[in-house]
């Protein structure tokens, strides 16, 4: 490795280094207030080192990893959205009674791991970046483990994500015997030569949807995710929904179109028939739940069918799309969960509808961002989500993916109901005489308030994001 | 710019009204009225100074615009944020300001909890509203389209009377999926624009014209038709209309029934006719047929009613079939007859909601079986109800007459039975009219109501709607004068009277 990789390489650098230092920080002294400002001031600075690495761009570093424009769009979004999280746990977790310190080194770690995915070139590196992401996963879903629902929520994830895993490594092993090669390029090379038709590079294939499928919890391989949002602690599930599929989907979109597996036969029908299950299903599931959490975990199956449409769009506009969206409901996730986890106290999650019931007139400005989010999910204007949709649309329509588009447009109306519902508890005016609601750290509503500002951006002048994305996906063809 | 003003104002006073309303309520309901007031000050400054252009219009003069606004939005997209005033907007416009002062004014008393939120809610579907009226180009007028939706459903939700959420809910969900609808067809609109010229457009002037084939032409004509068709509303996607409207808080029960209703009119106008002029031509007796059928079930239902409210509600479901019928019977008559209806139906509807509203402030009930004998206590307010009912029913003399006789005028003689069966309606509003009056405020008072009569504020306002009602009744050439280059202009798009009769364009608004 020369120099100029490591600096390309810095802002995984700065984030590796940072996961160190909070870890031994907690071995020295055991203060979450440390931890938590080192690990934001941490991935601030690894924030600021992304324009030092944007002048080396595109540079491949060993066979592994490549910082291009796309990788470093992913890895700027995984640190801001880790930083949100971490932000938004001040308070949640200093609620809790003990242990607290050890999420932000795991935040760290499985940001780290989620960085590398939308670099990697090469199955190596994607299961490497993989598995970190997911062990730390595992952790995070239990990570409170007096609450029973927290410790179920860990198991599953952990059970399921290593079956995930299991397929994925049987998918690239059939691949690799039949092809000789690892990386994305190499078997771009061997698909251009009919490789993609023998049997086994087939069900290779085959496996690795079923592994992204998984971990992008898309209809049938959707089990874990409403148990996981929910027994979860609010921050990591923040972090899954936000975190962990941005960079899924972001190796999912390298993968495809670098390998060039996009454009084989079958894979098409694979995506269509995965994006219409997952927005007929989790639309409809959604429908009768309860349970906030429960239900964005459904709301969540559903805007991956969208972005699978997207997706599917193909070529540049397609990708564009779905990175647009991907942006769009990161902020917007982050925001929802983030303010459940603001809400959340000491002994349980703030999950039930029936919590949020005149929230808007108890805290005013929560109840709007919350709200925002929600509008943004359901696709209303002024909101990134709308702006996201409307990309989406506008790809699958330009492909004339006619039949895809009208499922995409009845079901999200059908998902304006249940988001309606959680929007009419919030601004429901006869409450209960009101619990008290545990006070928000300024940060954390400081990084509510960004967020909110952040979708408005989104939503009304997304010229920079445009233009950037556009960069970025032109790169990647 | 002056346009960019316009819709400023009111998301500005929005906010700013919602952030006094801390300090204190009457200031926030001041600054709400200033901003309505003074954007209505505008726009009547806006019709003035334009006058002479509009009525001296002459045939075959190729501006389009009084005025417009145009600056690049997305620019990969070409989409601009594109306003544009003609005469049809600038009335629209006007209306959607005179209501939204008569709003501030009739929840004056109405309205104590969660005022700041209320005026914001109040002010902001206001701007959505004028920037449906304003916006020519397509992305800028779906955003517009679902903008004014949620206030909407807000004011729905939260301050209106026992079933609210119900109805707010199918409100937001049946307008939504419409509009959606639209969206697919402004996108396939887009990209088929895009193949024939290679230019990704949203503009409104660029669009029309597209080269469709007949049946993708009819399949985004009732994509967009979709989306006006339940706004408007339209037999039988009304049903949301009389829930939405009797749930509401009488300041949204003013703005759904005289504004929200004729986005749609408007929409079937300026989108539907000149993008599809042949599909909507095909089109024209399914629509027709649907509109009587929309005149006559309003009228029946109407009379049906034991709720004041929702009385009303469905008189607008008839109203509007007329103003659907003379858009697609098409031709000088019944258009002029459509447009002068969607401007007096707003008035006299929007007025009937207020004086309902007032009713229910004083005894808290809607039922008719409740009320009667309202005239001992409250002369005032029932004469003025007998005014406004009379104007809804269509007396001659009053705003909705013109509009109504002009529309059968027109379809008389393009479709005859349609406008027989039309003129049946016509009869049936008689019914529940004086259903209306006779439970409501003669009879004797049996239930020995004695009530404060009309308040300075309203009959401010009643007598002031009373008396634009009577001027568009006796004199409404300024209105269809101001409309007239529109509809010219509708009519070189279209090309020919939608439905096939010959027609001379020399007669056209010159009674």
């Amino acid at each position: 490795m020369s120099r100029a990789d490591l600096i390309a390489l810095i802002p995984l650098l700065v984030l590796g280094g940072t996961a160190v230092v909070a870890m031994l920080a907690i071995a020295v002294r055991r203060s979450h207030r440390l931890v938590w400002a080192v690990s934001t001031l941490g991935l601030v600075a690894a924030l600021l080192t992304l324009p030092v690495a944007l002048p080396l761009v595109p540079r491949t570093i060993t066979p592994l990893l490549v910082v291009d424009r796309f990788g470093l769009y992913f890895t700027g979004l995984v640190l801001a959205a880790t930083l949100a999280v971490v932000l938004l746990s001040l308070g949640y977790f200093e609620r809790q009674n003990e242990r607290r310190e050890e999420f932000y080194v795991l935040a760290l770690t499985g940001a780290l791991g989620a960085a590398v995915l939308p670099l990697s070139t090469h199955f190596v590196s994607f299961f490497l970046g993989l598995e970190i992401l997911s062990v730390t996963l595992y952790a995070m879903a239990a990570y409170l483990p007096e609450r029973r629902v927290s410790v179920e929520a860990g198991l599953k994830y952990l059970v399921l994500a290593a079956a995930s895993a299991a397929f994925l490594l049987f998918g690239m092993a059939l691949i690799y015997a039949r092809t000789g090669t690892m990386t994305f390029a190499g078997l771009a090379e061997q698909f251009d030569q009919g490789a993609a038709g023998h049997p086994w590079v087939l069900a290779g294939l085959g496996l690795l949807l079923t592994g992204f499928g998984f971990k992008l919890a898309v209809v049938p391989f959707h089990l874990w995710t409403p148990d996981v949002y929910q027994g979860a602690p609010a921050p990591s599930t923040a972090f899954i929904a936000s975190v962990s599929k941005g960079a899924m989907f972001a190796v999912l979109i390298r993968f495809f179109m670098q390998s060039g597996a996009r454009d084989l036969r079958g894979a098409e029908t694979a995506f269509a028939i995965l994006a219409v299950l997952s927005m007929v299903a989790g639309n409809l599931l959604a429908l009768l739940q309860s349970n906030v959490k429960r239900l964005l975990a459904y709301s969540s199956i559903a805007h991956l069918g969208y972005l699978l449409v997207a997706f599917l769009a193909g070529g540049g506009p397609g990708a564009a799309a779905a990175v647009f969206y991907l942006t769009a409901y990161m902020v917007t996730i982050l925001g929802a969960f983030g303010a459940l986890a603001v809400l959340s106290d000491g002994h349980s999650d703030c999950e039930d509808i029936a919590q949020l019931r005149g929230l808007f007139w108890r805290r005013p400005v929560l109840g709007t961002i919350f709200a925002a989010m929600l509008f943004s999910l359901a696709g209303i204007p002024l909101t990134g989500g709308f702006l996201g949709k409307f990309y989406a649309v506008a790809a699958g329509a330009s492909a004339r993916l006619w039949s895809l588009v009208l499922i995409l447009v009845i079901t999200s109306a059908i998902g304006l109901y249940y988001y309606l519902r959680v929007v009419v508890a919030v601004f429901a005016t006869e409450t209960e005489p009101a619990a008290g609601l545990p006070a928000t750290p300024p940060l954390s509503g400081l990084a509510l308030l960004g967020l909110g500002a952040l979708l408005l951006w989104l939503g009304i002048y997304p010229r920079l994001f445009l233009d950037l994305i556009q960069a970025a996906v032109t790169g990647l063809l | 710019m002056i346009l960019v003003w316009l819709i400023v104002l009111l998301l500005v006073a929005g906010v700013l009204a919602a952030a006094v309303a801390r300090i204190s309520p009457t200031l926030c309901r001041w600054v709400a009225l200033a901003a309505t007031a003074f954007g209505l000050l505008l726009s009547v400054q806006l019709w003035i100074r334009n006058y002479g252009a509009l009525a001296g219009f002459t045939l075959g003069e190729p501006r389009q615009w009084l005025l417009e606004f145009d600056r690049p939005w997305i620019a990969g997209f070409g989409i601009h944020f594109h306003l544009a005033l003609d005469g049809l907007s600038l009335l629209l416009v006007t209306l959607t300001f005179l209501l939204g002062v008569a709003s501030v004014l009739i929840s004056w008393r109405e309205i104590e909890d969660g005022v700041g939120f209320f005026h914001f809610n109040l002010l902001w579907v206001l701007a959505g509203i004028v920037g449906v009226f304003l916006a020519v180009d397509l992305f800028l007028f779906y955003f517009a389209w679902e903008l004014m939706l949620v206030p909407m459903y807000f004011l729905i939700a939260i301050w209106g009377h026992e079933r609210r959420v119900y109805a707010a809910v199918k409100f937001f969900l049946f307008t939504q999926l419409s509009g959606l609808m639209m969206l697919v067809a402004i996108l396939a609109l887009y990209f088929q624009h895009y193949q024939v010229s290679g230019v990704y457009s949203f503009q409104y002037t660029d669009l029309l014209g597209t080269p469709l084939t007949p049946r993708l032409a009819t399949l985004l004509m009732l994509g967009f038709f979709a989306a006006f068709a339940v706004k408007l509303p339209m037999f039988p996607l009304h049903t949301w209309l009389p829930d939405a409207h009797t749930e509401a808080p009488t300041a949204g029960s003013v703005i759904l029934a005289g504004l929200l209703l004729k986005t749609g009119a408007y929409g079937m106008l300026r989108f539907v006719l000149p993008l599809f002029p042949d599909a909507a031509h095909r089109f024209a007796p399914v629509a027709i047929g649907l509109a009587v059928a929309g005149i006559l079930y309003g009228a029946l239902l109407a009379y049906g009613q034991t709720d004041l409210k929702r009385l009303v509600a469905y008189t607008s479901v008839s109203h509007l079939g007329f103003v659907l019928l003379g858009i697609f019977v098409g031709n000088r008559w019944a258009l002029q007859g459509a447009l002068m209806t969607i401007i007096a139906h707003g008035l006299s509807t929007g007025t009937l909601f207020m004086l309902v509203g007032m009713i229910q402030e004083r005894t808290h009930t809607r039922e008719m079986a409740r009320l009667g004998g309202l005239w001992e206590t409250v002369p005032r307010l029932s004469g003025a109800g007998l005014f406004f009912v009379l104007a809804s029913i269509g007396l001659p003399g009053l705003g909705d007459f013109v509009g109504e006789f002009l529309v059968l005028l027109g379809s008389y003689r393009a479709v005859l039975w349609p406008t027989v069966l039309a003129t049946i309606g016509v009869l049936c509003s008689t019914f529940y009219g004086l259903k209306f009056v006779a439970r409501a405020f003669h009879g004797p008072n049996t239930n020995r109501w004695a009530l404060p009569d009309l308040t300075p504020r309203e009959a401010t306002l009643v007598g002031s709607m009373a008396v634009l009602l009577l001027w568009l009744g006796l004199y409404p050439q300024p209105v269809l004068k101001s409309f007239e280059p529109s509809l010219h202009w509708l009519e070189q798009a279209v090309s020919r009277p939608v439905v096939g009769f010959h027609f001379q364009t020399d007669v056209g608004g010159r009674r």
